[in-house]
């Protein structure tokens, strides 16, 4: 292993990010923000959601916020890298296993996602107003949960990126991501669902299920949540099955 | 130390569309989709290269010279690690390029056909990140990326972002990142395609430079000049397979009657033509007007004296003569039937 050519590969990337970061939290973070704002403290402070809705949703928008950033933090540079003008060929050719560039690609998706959830308690709580708890009582599954929910979407950011084309671009977001943020149980607890049966158990695909519910059960216990053991090794089980599949399909792009 | 290229038997078939834009390749091969029994008949297949070996050696200037779509970009694409191959092994020095593809990738340098540099990055940044992906120290590549942006001149560009270079301008920067790691054997796909001729001579002398600091170069190219000019061995190559090799020399003599010697006459009567023919080792004398022939013969200057007497003879005067020596355009011509630029 080659751990300084893995390093400057890392820092190109990081490099990158910085200088891209204001534009990509405004991205990530406006649409969560408005909604937190509207429900959060629009309908909460008219009376027509209760102020308990506020400590359901902060943890959900966290979620998609991590979610969101890491996979297009390693998705959108991975397609333009490939596309036409080959930007990648050059470090396709530093003297390490390919694999490795991958590794570091999400590597540099984690870091991202994890700035970019880290932020939204802070904003959101501007947002939102009083009223709100949150529980930091479990740090350790907390870290843990944050680490995941990370390491998911960066590594699913690599599968996704390496799958679709420039020109699919627009269609990824109304095909796979729109829907992943309205059934990714991030504005409400996944035991609403009870009432739609087949719907309560197709989400559980949907690995924002896991991040936000994840999230709910250390930030929000109060609020119903799925177990927090089973979030976790759903969440293992998916880091793994999305590493081992972006990491093949980025291997495969990367030779002809 | 310099390094040599062994190339055996080696066979590239894609069986799906190839990043040809990438590559800048014109993928024009011979499509030759399987047709197997009760199979799907669509199945996409197309084969690149055909049974080709090569000895490159230490430190020489070598050359694949050949049409579009002939597998040039292929063979580079494998030597680079960066095509796998399908049948068939390739050494860069004493490494498998295709098995230990790490040790392969310390040894090269490669300027693509198109340029690929990192649009998120400044022209600086792209030589500096590219020493450090090599392991260079940070004093080692500050002082290599100012030598380079010099040399290519590109220093009062340095700061700025790749994306708005001019196509000189990339292609330059593209030489000058496959060099920042001062790589044993470089390898430059199309070098001088859309270069201005004047860019293009100083392109020649700094690959000529690189070699005589004893590095092995390996290009490809479709113009003749170029090949003849550059290169110390060449290879001719026509749809993935390697027609002939030898030095431009070797080569353009291997044609019969490869000279070519234009003259012309105050007039022309028949009875000179007759006697232009009749000369030794004329092979072909064709009348372009009636002043003017051209002779198609194994020899050039010899012929002068003979080509004066028989005008003599006739009572015309000899105005001009011209020799073109055998080119690698007839050499082509003389293998594959077709012109280069076909």
């Amino acid at each position: 292993m080659n751990w300084k050519t893995f390093f400057a590969l890392l820092s190109r990337d990081g490099h990158v990010a910085r200088r891209n970061l204001l534009p990509m939290l405004l991205q990530n973070l406006l649409q969560p923000l408005l909604l937190t704002f509207v429900f959060g403290r629009v309908l909460t402070a008219s009376g027509m959601m209760r102020t308990g809705f506020k400590s359901v949703l902060l943890p959900g928008v966290m979620a998609i916020s991590m979610v969101l950033s890491g996979i297009q933090a390693v998705a959108m540079p991975v397609i333009a890298e490939f596309q036409f003008t080959r930007e990648i060929e050059d470090r396709l050719l530093a003297p390490i296993a390919t694999a490795w560039l991958g590794v570091a690609k999400i590597v540099t998706g984690m870091v991202q996602a994890l700035v970019a959830g880290l932020v939204v308690i802070p904003a959101a709580w501007l947002m939102m107003g009083s009223d709100i708890s949150i529980d930091f009582s479990h740090p350790l599954t907390f870290a843990a949960i944050c680490l995941l929910v990370a390491l998911c979407s960066a590594s699913g950011g690599l599968a996704l990126g390496c799958s679709v084309g420039q020109t699919q671009i627009g269609l990824m977001f109304s095909l796979i991501v729109a829907p992943m943020m309205m059934f990714g149980c991030a504005y409400y607890p996944w035991s609403f669902l009870a009432p739609f049966p087949v719907l309560k158990w197709a989400v559980l695909i949907n690995p924002l299920v896991y991040a936000s519910e994840g999230l709910r059960g250390v930030l929000a216990p109060m609020v119903p949540h799925i177990d927090t053991l089973l979030v976790l090794v759903a969440l293992v089980v998916i880091d793994a099955a999305f590493l081992a599949l972006g990491l093949a399909k980025f291997g495969k792009k990367a030779v002809s | 130390m310099a390094i040599g290229i062994r190339i055996e038997h080696l066979r590239k078939v894609y069986d799906s569309p190839p990043p040809s834009a990438a590559r800048g390749g014109g993928f024009s091969f011979t499509a030759q989709r399987s047709a197997g029994k009760g199979e799907k008949k669509k199945k996409f297949e197309v084969v690149a290269l055909e049974d080709v070996s090569l000895e490159i050696r230490a430190g020489e200037i070598f050359g694949l010279l050949g049409p579009n779509g002939a597998g040039k970009s292929t063979t580079i694409g494998i030597l680079t690690t960066r095509t796998r191959p399908t049948g068939g092994r390739a050494f860069v020095g004493e490494f498998d390029v295709w098995k230990e593809q790490v040790s392969a990738k310390r040894l090269i340098g490669v300027v693509p056909q198109r340029p690929n540099l990192d649009f998120a990055l400044t022209a600086r940044e792209i030589l500096l990140f590219h020493g450090a992906y090599f392991g260079q120290s940070a004093r080692e590549r500050t002082r290599r990326t100012d030598e380079l942006l010099e040399k290519f001149k590109l220093t009062d560009r340095a700061d700025h972002m790749v994306r708005n270079f001019s196509g000189g301008m990339m292609q330059r920067m593209s030489i000058a990142r496959a060099m920042m790691h001062d790589p044993e054997v470089l390898f430059l796909d199309e070098p001088s395609a859309g270069l201005d001729p004047q860019t293009r001579l100083l392109l020649w002398e700094i690959i000529r430079d690189y070699n005589r600091a004893g590095k092995t170069i390996v290009l490809t190219t479709h113009y003749m000049d170029e090949a003849d000019a550059l290169c110390d061995r060449l290879a001719i190559i026509d749809h993935g397979r390697i027609i002939a090799q030898g030095t431009p020399r070797e080569l353009k003599s291997s044609i019969p009657g490869g000279y070519l010697l234009r003259v012309r006459f105050d007039r022309l009567p028949d009875d000179l033509m007759a006697g232009l023919r009749a000369l030794p080792g004329v092979t072909e004398v064709r009348s372009a007007d009636h002043i003017a022939a051209d002779l198609y013969a194994d020899r050039g200057g010899p012929l002068i004296a003979g080509i004066a007497g028989a005008a003599q003879e006739a009572g015309v005067t000899l105005c001009d003569v011209h020799i073109a020596e055998p080119s690698l355009e007839t050499l082509f011509l003389h293998h594959t039937g077709r012109s280069l630029r076909d």
